[in-house]
């Protein structure tokens, strides 16, 4: 028991609030709905790992890795310069998808009303359902409006690429009741 | 246990505490000071674990950007949290709580903090950018001489993301808000 | 926050050390802690700072967006340009040793501009990030 306490959890502490701090990044992605509470997480994530690389570079009593120069400098002990390259250019890119996150963020709050991820997905099918509904009843008309079109199924003048469902739904119609 | 160990200690239980007040919190522009709080912390164990470099990015980046454009944000959009649904909240904990268990499990293999034998300080690397660094590129600063001249091109590729962040911040919101909806189509 | 005497009168104290600060991370990267990143967010910071306290319109006259848009450009070109220009002396893409006559010394001036295209393009678009966050919802239908 005093080897784990004065062995393991000193040399394991770091790595082990680095699992904590991971953890609670990643239990606010997946359980808040609030999409700036996940980018929160996320970030709480992205500097649990920064620790983590940091606290590999690091040995004890090392200084940071700038060469002093003179005689000092060829006992020393300096720590490992590449984790702190890695995390640099970590952090900057995270700030920036931070940034551009952010930015998405106030758009949908803008076009929603909400930044809340379940609101939000709810308002998105409730536009899906209309449109679906708009579209079906859009179709009926059309087949009711013309009845006997020869060259199958065009559905006049509105036709859109995306609408190639509906318009494989008339053409196949058509072709079914000529036959 | 020297000082070090014992700030060292200190910074990551505090950073923990405010990682968890992050979480809990649902009044939102405390949290973006706490933002910066927990950037302030990060950057002193940054500094205690002998990363200046690291250090002032972090501080910089934390404390002067990112908790402005949160505050911005919240400013912009709610300032307050729904409150988490308890299906929501306890399906995570349990996924969050295995994940942790593993990773705890996994940490044991993983070479004691500190130690001058781990496979990181005994790679052939560490001699070339701190004895034979001093020959090809002479720079005191080893960091900046590995970021900016053994590893120059992802530095390269990074400098490309921020601009290409900053380039889909300026197109997502460089217009004024349009009032109408109808031309969002 | 104008009316905030004490913000007013520390801000106006402090944002010149923090500039020339920016300025002394920027070129002393070399020496000391510091290098493109660091110096290119703390310039940001001071302009952020004077953003915050005399209004957004004001940095915006101070640093025009126009001028943001150059740089961040030109700093992603530079380093490009750098590696370019080692591959038109003849080495390859930023081997900085062919700038000069010793490749020790090349190296020296590689890092210095490389760092400072970096610095010049961080600051830039950090900048811009802020004007962009800070002045939306304010003014309706405004152009940057």
């Amino acid at each position: 028991m005093s080897a784990f306490l004065t062995g393991t959890v000193p040399g394991l502490f770091n790595y082990w609030v680095v699992i904590a701090l991971m953890m609670i990044g990643f239990y606010t992605v997946i359980a808040h709905d609030n999409l700036v509470k996940k980018l929160i997480g996320l970030n709480v994530f992205q500097t649990s790992v920064f620790i983590l690389y940091i606290s590999m570079g690091y040995i004890h009593g090392a200084t940071a890795p700038i060469l002093t120069g003179g005689p000092a400098s060829d006992h020393a002990v300096y720590a490992h310069p590449l984790p702190q390259v890695l995390i640099l250019t970590a952090i900057v890119v995270g700030v920036s998808t931070t940034a551009l996150g952010l930015a998405l963020i106030v758009r949908i709050h803008e076009a929603y009303g909400s930044t809340e991820e379940d609101e939000v997905l709810a308002a998105d099918f409730v536009t899906q359902e209309a449109e679906q509904a708009k579209e079906a009843a859009r179709s009926r008309a059309a087949k009711a409006a013309e009845p006997h079109a020869p060259g199958g199924g065009d559905d006049g003048a509105e036709h859109d690429h995306e609408r190639d469902q509906d318009h494989d739904y008339n053409y196949d119609h058509e072709r079914d009741r000529r036959r | 246990m020297s000082i070090e160990i014992l700030l060292n200690f200190g910074l990551l239980v505090f950073l923990v505490a405010v990682a968890l007040a992050l979480a809990g919190m649902r009044h939102l522009f405390p949290v973006a000071m706490l933002t910066g709080l927990y950037s302030l912390l990060s950057a002193s164990l940054f500094t205690l674990l002998a990363a200046p470099d690291v250090a002032l990015t972090e501080a910089a980046v934390g404390a002067g950007v990112t908790t402005v454009l949160f505050l911005a944000t919240f400013g912009l959009t709610r300032a307050r949290e729904k409150p988490v649904k308890t299906s929501r909240r306890a399906i995570g904990l349990a996924v969050t709580a295995t994940t942790g268990a593993i990773l705890v499990y996994a940490s044991l293999d993983m070479p004691r903090f500190g130690a001058a034998d781990t496979p990181v300080q005994t790679h052939p690397l560490r001699h070339k950018y701190l004895v034979a660094e001093q020959h090809e590129i002479d720079v005191p600063n080893t960091v900046t001489a590995v970021l900016a001249g053994y590893r120059g091109y992802d530095t390269l590729g990074e400098t490309a993301v921020v601009f290409t962040a900053g380039l889909g911040v300026l197109i997502l919101l460089g217009r004024g808000r349009r009032t109408k909806r109808s031309d969002e189509a | 926050m104008r009316e905030h005497t004490v913000l007013r009168v520390v801000a106006q104290l402090i944002i010149p050390p923090i500039l020339i600060f920016a300025l002394y991370v920027q070129f002393h990267g070399d020496y000391s802690p510091g290098g493109g990143f660091q110096a290119g967010v703390i310039l940001a910071s001071a302009i952020i700072l004077y953003g915050l306290i005399f209004g957004v319109e004001a940095a915006r006259a101070a640093i025009p967006p126009r001028a943001l848009r150059i740089g961040a450009s030109l700093g992603v070109l530079i380093y490009g340009g750098t590696g370019v220009a080692t591959m038109a002396a003849g080495g390859n893409f930023l081997e900085y040793g062919v700038l000069t006559h010793d490749p020790v010394h090349g190296q020296h001036y590689g890092l210095l501009i490389v760092e400072f295209g970096v610095g010049v393009t961080v600051a830039s678009i950090m900048i811009a990030i802020f004007y962009v966050f800070a002045g939306r919802g304010r003014v309706k239908g405004r152009e940057e």
